[in-house]
């Protein structure tokens, strides 16, 4: 699946959309920024409620290319201007980080080997 | 003129990082005066006359038992007492410093205590040098030429726009997450734009990031240093304190003393210094408590040292 087609998906809203097309291969969960830095692959989809600027930084440093705000935390504005100048899509759902990331495992073929 | 600005900022911030990453041991006067127990107040004074110095260690099988300075002296002169032993007048609680910390502890400790100067132990805590801020001095100077006649090299020399070398300093202070970052996505992108492998990229990111995230969140300011050739990166973090007093635990998984405020930024997982070490090739930490943390990693760039993971 593409980023753009996370946006079908029942209770996804897009907050955030410049950003580059690509297909999704594979995501982290995660709401603490040290171990996203440390595990999310590169061009991945992040799942978390951190809902804050620092979480663009970490993403992109470590390259990845969306972002799924859960659970409808409030995103705050100064995080959405960092993600458009660094062009990571944001989008915000009210579903939970367990049931999202099932959720995309499912539209990307499963769980990647990792 | 804005850029006149960053340069003379850049240029003195590199300096205070190359005074920083001295060892104490390459700045100190190595020829020390010291004195034993058995000997006088007058015995003392005279050796201070005789050389211009303003304090004298006491050792006993060259461990540091006390300082005589010239406070001291001048208290026995005033009650008639320089035939006194020095152990009567000396002050016994002696602040020392070892030879292989970096300056930079030295300079917090000259902020913190009120000393003249610090009698330097090696690891057996044996008196091998004593430290003063002439010493600093006079490094401080060694280092501004040599920077100086870098650059008028560089200005007779520059570098090709693409080369792979850069030296820079990035100041960060405490709780300003706001800039914490900066310096990585910086420097990745300088790395990025030479074509390192995206692997070693997010290596030198993921180290720069945390280091800087450490300054930010647990120190009361410090400096992260850049310092780039085409073989490898080395990353140097330098603050003033308050210090990690258990390393190992530090270094360990999951331990963190991040308050609740860092972890609402989503840090303080006790991740950061482990996943630096292990991104890194080489890995060095230095920790006083009181005086200040420095970190060196270095990350190599030539692809033959590349991880295969």
């Amino acid at each position: 699946m593409k980023i753009s087609d996370l946006q079908s998906l029942e209770s996804f809203t897009c907050l955030q959309e410049e950003y580059e097309d690509i297909e999704i291969v594979s995501g982290y969960t995660s709401d603490l920024l040290s171990d996203v830095m440390a595990n999310a692959d590169e061009g991945s989809v992040l799942v978390t409620i951190q809902a804050h600027k620092n979480t663009i930084a970490v993403s992109s440093l470590a390259g990845v290319a969306a972002i799924i705000i859960c659970s409808n935390r409030p995103v705050p504005d100064d995080m959405l201007a960092a993600a458009s100048s660094e062009g990571i899509a944001v989008f915000q759902t009210a579903e939970n980080q367990f049931n999202t990331s099932a959720l995309i495992a499912q539209h990307i073929g499963g769980c990647p080997a990792r | 003129m804005d850029g006149n600005h960053q340069e003379t900022l850049q240029s003195s911030l590199r300096v205070q990082e190359l005074i920083y990453g001295l060892r104490i041991g390459e700045v100190m006067t190595s020829k020390v005066f010291a004195v034993s127990r058995n000997c006088t107040m007058r015995d003392v004074q005279t050796i201070m006359k005789n050389n211009s110095i303003s304090g004298v260690p006491v050792v006993d099988s060259k461990r540091v038992v006390g300082i005589v300075t010239m406070n001291d002296i001048m208290n026995a002169l005033e009650q008639g007492a320089m035939e006194d032993g020095v152990v009567k007048w000396m002050v016994g609680e002696v602040q020392t410093l070892a030879e292989d910390m970096p300056l930079s502890f030295a300079i917090s400790a000259f902020g913190k205590f009120s000393f003249r100067q610090f009698p330097v132990v090696n690891k057996k805590n044996e008196l091998v040098g004593i430290l003063t801020f002439r010493n600093i001095n006079l490094a401080l100077i060694r280092e501004l030429s040599r920077q100086l006649r870098e650059m008028e090299h560089q200005h007779e020399h520059p570098p090709e726009p693409e080369s792979l070398e850069l030296a820079k300093v990035y100041q960060l202070h405490r709780y300003d997450f706001e800039n914490g970052g900066r310096a990585s996505s910086e420097i990745k992108k300088f790395l990025k734009d030479r074509g390192i492998a995206s692997k070693i990229v997010r290596r030198v990111a993921v180290a720069s990031y945390e280091l800087e995230i450490n300054l930010v969140a647990h120190s009361i300011g410090g400096m992260l240093a850049f310092d780039i050739t085409p073989d490898r990166v080395k990353i140097s973090s330098h603050d003033r304190g308050p210090g990690i007093p258990d390393i190992d635990q530090a270094m360990t998984e999951g331990f963190s003393t991040a308050n609740e405020w860092i972890r609402s930024q989503g840090f303080g997982a006790g991740m950061g210094l482990p996943n630096v070490k292990r991104v890194s090739d080489e890995f060095a930490i230095k920790s006083s408590v009181g005086m200040g943390t420095m970190v060196q990693a270095i990350i190599h760039l030539k692809p033959e040292n590349e991880n295969e993971d």
